[in-house]
C-alpha cells in the first residue's frame, strides 16, 4: 500500500472509536467535573494532619503531650510547638501553640508516624485555599484539634484500630500501674514492718505510695 | 510606527562559521512547551539543522543531597518522592535498598512482594506516560498522551489507596512498606492489570505503524552499542541500542529472581527503538504483576528495623532498575543518624549527558523528539 | 423545488433591492453589500462554530467532555473566546517592525475573505461569478503566505522567524500539487468557471429524466470525486490543502511542541484573534474549493443548493478536525520532500490519466471507461506511488521491525 498510508487509517480507525465510545461508555470519559462532582476521597487519602482530642472539650481531652518527636521529624519542619504552663508556671502536659504551615507541609505523614500518643492524624480534606497567604496557611492550634468522632467519620478501620491500640496501651499502662504500686507497697512494707506481720495486713488504703520516698 | 532599525534586535548572534553560513542561535528553554519542565538547549542552527547544542540545567536545583545530609535518615524519604516524581515508589524503593544495604535489615517476603508490585506498577506509570509525551513532542495533539493519563489514573487511584498519596507516595520503609493491603485493593490491582493489555493493543495499533511516526523517529537520534556504553547510559536507553543489561536481572535484588519475564532489546538504538523497548517492557511488566499478584504470600510487613537508625560507619550503594535507568543512593555513614554524605545517581540526569552527541546534525524538530525520547525529569536531572 | 434555498435567497435579494430601483448608484451600493456582507458575517459565524466543533470533537477524540461551561454543551465558548481575545492586552515586542507586526494580520484577512467570495455557495448564490474564478482563487489565496512571512519577520522573534520561513517554503510547494490536481478537473469540465464545474457533475441525461431514482443518483453519481482520476485528484488535493491550510499533520509554520507557535509565538489579545479567524477562513475557502471541484459543489439529491453545499463543507472539516487529533506531524525536509518528490509527480501523471479517460468516456461509453479507469488507471498511480516511495526511500517501504525479548 502506498497510495493509502496504512498505519495512518488504522490510527484514524482508533481515535474514532474513542471518539464514538465516550459517549456511552464511562471508562471512555472519566473526567470528573469538580465544582459540582468531586472525586472520591478514599479514606486512606492524606493530605494535612490534624490533632485528636477524647471528649468535648478539645483542650482538656487533647492527646498530645507536646513531646515534640513530630516537631523533629518533620522533614520540612513545618510544625512549631510551644509547651503550656499553668498560672504557677509549671509545665503542662499539651501544647500552648501548635502551629503547622500549610503551605510547607508536604504530606508526608511522617509526624503520624513517630507520634507515641497517637495525638496526631492525617486528614484528606483537599479544599484548603485561603485568601490569606500569611496567617490563613499556617493552622494554628484550634483549627487544628478535631474530635475523635471527626476521626472515626474519616476513615473508620483505622479510628478503631487507633482507639483499640489506646484501650490496650491503657489497660496496658494500668496494669503495670498496679503492679507498680503493688510492688513499691510490698517494698515500703517490708521496710517498714518485720516480714512476719505482712500476711495479716492488706494494702494500706488510707497511704498513698510514694516511691521516691520509700527507697 | 517605527523606521526601519539598523540594530539587530537584542538576542540575535549573527555570527559565520567558516562556510560563511549564518548561524541562528536559539535558546530552547527553560520556559518551553516540550523540554519537558525547565531546562534549556542552547541551539546553534544552521538553516534548521542543529550545528550545536547545549544542555543547560539546574533551575530546579532543590538542593535534595546537602538537605539529606542534614537530617536523619528515614526523614529523607519523603525527599525521594519528588526527585522524579513520576514515580514515587521506585525512588523510595531505591533508597529503602541502600539503607538497607547499611544496617543490614532483612525485610520480610511478603514486603518484597509489595514492593515488586507497586514498583511496576510505576514502571507501567512512567512508561505510558513517556510515550504520549514522546508523541506529543512530534506533534500530535495529546490525544496519546491523553490516552495514557486515562489508564495511569487507574493505577494513580491505586496508590492513593494504597499509600494515602497519587504520586508523593512515601509508602516504602527501610526493612519493609508501611502499610498492609487495604481490603479488596488486590482484586482491583489485578482487574487494572488483567485490563491493561487490552489498552497496550490500542496504544500499539495507534502508534507503532503510524508512518509518520515511523518516517520521524526512525534513525533519528543513533546512539550505537558503543556509544551506550561509553556514555554509561542505562534503563531502556541503553537496551534500545543493544545492550541487554537490566538491574533486575543483573543484581536480582529483592526478589526478582523469582519471576518470569524478558528483556526488550532494540537494534538501531534510534528515537523508534526507545519508544518500541519502553512499549514491549510494558508487558512484561504485566507478566511480573500477574506472577507477583498470584504468588503473594501472607506474613509480616516490617522486618526488624531498630527504632533509632543509626548505622556503624561504612559506606553502602543501592541500587535498583527505575522505570529510567539505573536509580542508585550512595550513602557514607560516620556512625551518626545523620549520613555522612548522601549521593544519588539519577539515571535521566546521566542519560541526558547524550543529548549533544545524538542531536548534532539533526533538525530542530529532531532535537526536540530526542529529548523526548532519553525520558528525564527535572525534578531528578537537578535535584 | 430542488434549488428552493438558493432561489428564496437569490429573490430576497431582489427584494431589498427593488426598494432602491430609483436610485442606480445607490442600488449598485446595496448590491455589492448584498453580495459580501452576508458571506463575510456567515463565514465569520462558521468559524466561530467550528472552533467549538473543534474543540468539542478533539476532546471527544480524546476521550475529554470538551468545552461545556459556556451555555448549552459550551455553544456560547466561541463569545466567551471572542470577548477575552477583545479585553486582552495586545502585547507589541518593544523591537518588533510594528507597522508590519500589526498589518499582517489584516494581510490573512483580506485574501481569505476574497477567496471565499469565489466559493459558488449555490446555485446562482455567488459573490464574485467571475469567468475565471479558480485561477483568480489560487492567485489570491497564495498571497496569505506574504501575510504568515509578514508576521514571522516582523515580530523580531527567532522562533517567529523559523515558522515564517518555514510557512513560505511549504505553501508555495503545496501550492504546485493543489492546483495541478485541480487542473484535471478543469480540464474535463472545459471551464475556468466555479459555476460551470459544478453543473458539469451531474449526470445530465438523468437529472432531467423524471424517474425519482435516476433524479437522486444523477445528482450524488455525477460527483468528481467517484470518477477514479477524480478520487485520486481528490486525495492529493486534500493533502496538499491541509497543507496550504497549515493544519495537522503539516502545521510545522506553529509547530508548538518545536517553535512554540511559529509566526503567532509574538501575537496575543485581539489580533491573534484576527490571525486565526484568518487562518480558519482560509481554511475554508480552500475547503470550498475542494468542495467545489470534488464534491460535486451544490449538487445534492432531494434539494440541491447552500444546504448541500454547507454540509460538504463541515463534513470535510470534520476529517480534517479528526486528522488533526490523531497525526503527529512531519518535518521540515520530509514535507518538502512529500510535495516535491510524491505529490507533484503523481498529480501530473493523474492529469494524464482524466484525459485518458474522458479519451475513453467518449469513445466507448461510461461503463467501460469507468472500468478501465479504476483498474488501469488506479492501478498505474498505484505502481507509481510504489516505485516513487521507493526511489525516495519512504518509511512505508521499510521493513517492519522485529525486536529480540532475551532473559
Ligand atoms: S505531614 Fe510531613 S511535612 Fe506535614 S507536618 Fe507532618 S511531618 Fe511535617
Ligand atoms: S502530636 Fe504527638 S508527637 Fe507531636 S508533640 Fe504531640 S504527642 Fe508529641
Ligand atoms: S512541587 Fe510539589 S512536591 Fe515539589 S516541592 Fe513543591 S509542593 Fe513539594
Amino acid at each position: 500500500m502506498s497510495l493509502l498510508a496504512k498505519g495512518i487509517l488504522k490510527g484514524m480507525a482508533v481515535t474514532a472509536k474513542n471518539f464514538f465510545q465516550s459517549y456511552y461508555r464511562k471508562e471512555r470519559l472519566p473526567t470528573v467535573q469538580y465544582p459540582e462532582e468531586k472525586s472520591t476521597i478514599t479514606p486512606f487519602t492524606r493530605n494535612f494532619p490534624f490533632l485528636l482530642y477524647d471528649g468535648d472539650d478539645a483542650v482538656d481531652g487533647m492527646r498530645c503531650t507536646a513531646c515534640t518527636l513530630c516537631e523533629r521529624a518533620c522533614p520540612p519542619q513545618c510544625i512549631y510547638i510551644i509547651k503550656d504552663k499553668d498560672e504557677k508556671g509549671k509545665p503542662i502536659l499539651r501544647p500552648r501553640i501548635f502551629d503547622i504551615d500549610t503551605s510547607v507541609c508536604m504530606s508526608c505523614q511522617l509526624c503520624v508516624e513517630v507520634c507515641p500518643y497517637e495525638a496526631i492524624r492525617m486528614d484528606s480534606a483537599f479544599e484548603l485555599s485561603n485568601e490569606n497567604r500569611f496567617e490563613g496557611l499556617l493552622i494554628n492550634r484550634g483549627d487544628l484539634l478535631k474530635s475523635n468522632d471527626y476521626y472515626h467519620a474519616l476513615n473508620p478501620v483505622e479510628a478503631r484500630e487507633t482507639d483499640d491500640r489506646i484501650a490496650a496501651k491503657n489497660a496496658l499502662a494500668e496494669a503495670k500501674k498496679k503492679a507498680r504500686q503493688k510492688k513499691t507497697r510490698l517494698a515500703a512494707a517490708k521496710a517498714k514492718r518485720p516480714p512476719s506481720r505482712l500476711k495479716k495486713s492488706p494494702p494500706a488504703r488510707e497511704k498513698p505510695p510514694q516511691p521516691e520516698k520509700s527507697e | 510606527m517605527s523606521p526601519v532599525q539598523t540594530m539587530p534586535p537584542r538576542g540575535y548572534h549573527l555570527s559565520k562559521d567558516e562556510l560563511g553560513a549564518d548561524i541562528l542561535e536559539v535558546a530552547m528553554g527553560p520556559h518551553h512547551p516540550s523540554t519537558h519542565g525547565v531546562f534549556r538547549m542552547d541551539l546553534k542552527l544552521d538553516g534548521e539543522t542543529v550545528v550545536d547544542l547545549k544542555p543547560v540545567f539546574g533551575y530546579l536545583h532543590r538542593n535534595h543531597e546537602k538537605i539529606a545530609e542534614d537530617i536523619s535518615y528515614p526523614m529523607s524519604m519523603p525527599f525521594t518522592d519528588r526527585l522524579d516524581y513520576l514515580c514515587g515508589m521506585t525512588n523510595n524503593w531505591a533508597y529503602a535498598l541502600s539503607a538497607e544495604k547499611l544496617i543490614e535489615i532483612e525485610v520480610p517476603e511478603r514486603a518484597e512482594y509489595l514492593r515488586v508490585i507497586v514498583g511496576e506498577l510505576t514502571r507501567l506509570v512512567n512508561h505510558c506516560l513517556l510515550i504520549g509525551f514522546f508523541i506529543n513532542d512530534l506533534g500530535a495533539l495529546g490525544t496519546p498522551l491523553l490516552y495514557a493519563l486515562r489508564e495511569r489514573e487507574k493505577i494513580l487511584d491505586l496508590f492513593e489507596v494504597l499509600s494515602g498519596a497519587r504520586m508523593m507516595v512515601n509508602y516504602i520503609r527501610f526493612g519493609g512498606v508501611r502499610c498492609d493491603l487495604p481490603e479488596g485493593w488486590l482484586g482491583e490491582c489485578q482487574r487494572i492489570v488483567d485490563a491493561f493489555p487490552a489498552f497496550l493493543d490500542e496504544y500499539e495499533t495507534l502508534l507503532t505503524e503510524n508512518e509518520i511516526i515511523i518516517a520521524r523517529a526512525q534513525n533519528v537520534g543513533v546512539v550505537t552499542r558503543e556509544e551506550a556504553i561509553d556514555f554509561s547510559l542505562t534503563g531502556p536507553m541503553l537496551r534500545a541500542s543493544g545492550v541487554n543489561y537490566d538491574i533486575r536481572k543483573v543484581d536480582r535484588y529483592g526478589i526478582y529472581d523469582r519471576f518470569d519475564f524478558k528483556i526488550p532489546i532494540g537494534g538501531h538504538g534510534d528515537c523508534y527503538d526507545r519508544f518500541m523497548v519502553r512499549m514491549l517492557e510494558m508487558r512484561e511488566s504485566v507478566k511480573i504483576l500477574k506472577q507477583a499478584i498470584r504468588d503473594l504470600p501472607d506474613g509480616n510487613i516490617m522486618g526488624k528495623a531498630p527504632k533509632i537508625f543509626r548505622p556503624a560507619p561504612g559506606e553502602a550503594y543501592g541500587r535498583i532498575e527505575a522505570p529510567k535507568g539505573e536509580l542508585g543512593f550512595y550513602l557514607i555513614s560516620d556512625g551518626t543518624p545523620i549520613p555522612y554524605r548522601f549521593k544519588v545517581r539519577p539515571p535521566s540526569f546521566v542519560n541526558l549527558t547524550a543529548l549533544r552527541h545524538m542531536c548534532l546534525g539533526h533538525k530542530v524538530a529532531d532535537a526536540v523528539i530526542i529529548l523526548g525520547s532519553i525520558d528525564i525529569v527535572l525534578g531528578e536531572v537537578d535535584r | 423545488m430542488n434549488n428552493f434555498f438558493d432561489l428564496k435567497l437569490v429573490e430576497l435579494g431582489r427584494w431589498i433591492e427593488a426598494f432602491f430601483a430609483d436610485f442606480p448608484s445607490l442600488k449598485l451600493v446595496v448590491h455589492l453589500l448584498l453580495c459580501t456582507l452576508p458571506l463575510a458575517l456567515s463565514f465569520m459565524g462558521a468559524f466561530a462554530f467550528t472552533t467549538w466543533l473543534e474543540r468539542k470533537g478533539l476532546a471527544r477524540i480524546q476521550n475529554r467532555p470538551g468545552p461545556n461551561r459556556v451555555g448549552i454543551f459550551g455553544l456560547l465558548q466561541p463569545i466567551a473566546d471572542g470577548i477575552k481575545m477583545l479585553i486582552k492586552e495586545d502585547i507589541v515586542p518593544e523591537r518588533s517592525d510594528k507597522l508590519f507586526h500589526f498589518l499582517a494580520p489584516i494581510m490573512l484577512m483580506i485574501p481569505a475573505l476574497i477567496g471565499v467570495g469565489f466559493l459558488p455557495l449555490g446555485d446562482g448564490l455567488h459573490a464574485l461569478p467571475l469567468d475565471s474564478a479558480i485561477i483568480f482563487f489560487f492567485a489570491i489565496s497564495s498571497l496569505n503566505t506574504i501575510a504568515v512571512f509578514m508576521a514571522g519577520w516582523s515580530s523580531r522573534n527567532k522562533y517567529s522567524l523559523l515558522g515564517g520561513m518555514r510557512a513560505v517554503a511549504q505553501m508555495i510547494s503545496y501550492e504546485i500539487p493543489l492546483v495541478l490536481s485541480a487542473v484535471a478537473v478543469i480540464m474535463i469540465a472545459g471551464s475556468l468557471n466555479a459555476q460551470e464545474v459544478v453543473a458539469s457533475q451531474q449526470i445530465s441525461s438523468w437529472v432531467g429524466s423524471g424517474n425519482i431514482l435516476q433524479e437522486f443518483f444523477g445528482r450524488i453519481l455525477g460527483w468528481n470525486v467517484f470518477k477514479p482520476w477524480g478520487f485520486a485528484g481528490f486525495i492529493f488535493f486534500f493533502v496538499a490543502a491541509l497543507a496550504e491550510a497549515n493544519r495537522s499533520p503539516f502545521d510545522l509554520p506553529e509547530a508548538d511542541s518545536e517553535i512554540i507557535a511559529g509566526h503567532l509565538t509574538e501575537y496575543s489579545g485581539f489580533k491573534y484573534a484576527i490571525f486565526f479567524m484568518g487562518e480558519y477562513i482560509s481554511a475554508f475557502a480552500i475547503a470550498g474549493i475542494g468542495v467545489t471541484l470534488f464534491l460535486g459543489g451544490w449538487n445534492g439529491p432531494v434539494f440541491s443548493g447552500l444546504p448541500w453545499f454547507v454540509l460538504k463543507l463541515f463534513s470535510l472539516f470534520a476529517v480534517m478536525i479528526w486528522i488533526r487529533g490523531t497525526l503527529p506531524r512531519l518535518r521540515v525536509d520530509q514535507l518538502m520532500g512529500y510535495a516535491w518528490k510524491f505529490l507533484f509527480p503523481l498529480a501530473i501523471l493523474n492529469i494524464f490519466l482524466a484525459g485518458f479517460y474522458h479519451f475513453i468516456e467518449r469513445q466507448w461509453g461510461t461503463a467501460i471507461a469507468m472500468l478501465a479507469g479504476w483498474i488501469l488507471g488506479f492501478g498505474a498511480l498505484q505502481l507509481a506511488a510504489t516505485a516513487l516511495s521507493r526511489l525516495n526511500q519512504s518509511p512505508i517501504m521499510r521493513s517492519k521491525r522485529v525486536y529480540q525479548l532475551v532473559e
